[in-house]
């Protein structure tokens, strides 16, 4: 009786729900990641020992605070996805591995806040 | 969940240890420690954000020999999973799925991610004077 065809009833709805959403995710955000993390090391072997006043500056430039967010946001989702595998590969009493899959979700979302609070702080602030 | 008296399928024990097996494990194990380093990355920040005094608490722990076993440990993890990463998304492009092509992109990437590492380390020093 739906007017919609059998593709478009069942699109999204496999086992999975999300194809191969998960795959890419992890692929792009690791492509992103290439740049990002020779960009950070090289930052903090700069910094190595700095005062406060310079890590301060650093992160308060545009040309530290982008980049930092972009690494901990794409860095913490790539965390994010691996974690969800080992987890789903290592984990079988079901109600542990929601909980855990649950507990890492939310620690991924805080630390984004919390990372994303700290830059935008010292970046604003004062 | 097969019953007790089924034959399994020959699991991890009866394999040779080989630099593969081995470098794929390290890869799952070195993201856990990195998503372990994130949380003391995003901690630092927030300490930053606080001011002085608490950024001179996360240095100091920073700087303690165990602030600096966990750095190195990091920082190698990070090197060896970017080295990894990149072979890994080799592989999704198709290319180096021969035998030799394996063991040999496993000893680049080792040999890449210990140089990183050692390279960082004596600049960070270096620069540390």
């Amino acid at each position: 009786m739906a007017m919609r065809t059998a593709i478009g009833r069942v699109r999204g709805l496999g086992s999975a729900k999300h194809g191969t959403e998960h795959w890419w995710l992890q692929r792009v955000t690791a492509v992103g990641l290439i740049p990002l993390t020779l960009w950070f090391v090289a930052s903090i072997v700069m910094m190595a020992g700095a005062e406060f006043e310079t890590a301060y500056l650093w992160i308060a430039s545009p040309a530290g605070a982008v980049p930092m967010i972009l690494l901990l946001l794409a860095g913490l989702w790539h965390g994010k996805l691996g974690l969800q595998v080992v987890i789903e590969d290592y984990v079988h009493a079901e109600g542990f591995k929601v909980a855990l899959l649950m507990l890492v979700t939310l620690a991924t979302v805080g630390l984004g806040i919390a990372a994303v609070f700290a830059v935008c702080k010292i970046s604003f602030g004062e | 969940m097969a019953s007790a008296q089924r034959p399994l399928s020959p699991h991890l024990q009866v394999y040779r240890w080989q630099i593969t097996m081995v470098m794929s494990i390290a890869h799952r194990a070195s993201g856990i420690a990195l998503s372990v380093g994130s949380v003391a990355l995003v901690f630092w920040l927030l300490a930053l954000a606080n001011g002085p005094d608490a950024f001179e608490i996360a240095q100091a722990i920073a700087g303690s020999w165990l602030g600096y076993l966990c750095l190195a440990g990091w920082s190698f993890c990070l090197f060896y999973h970017l080295a990894n990463g990149i072979r890994h998304l080799v592989w999704d492009m198709g290319y180096g799925f021969e035998i030799p092509q394996f063991y040999a992109s496993g000893w680049i990437t080792l040999i890449v991610a210990v140089g990183l590492t050692v390279l960082a380390w004596v600049l960070g020093l270096y620069w540390l004077r």
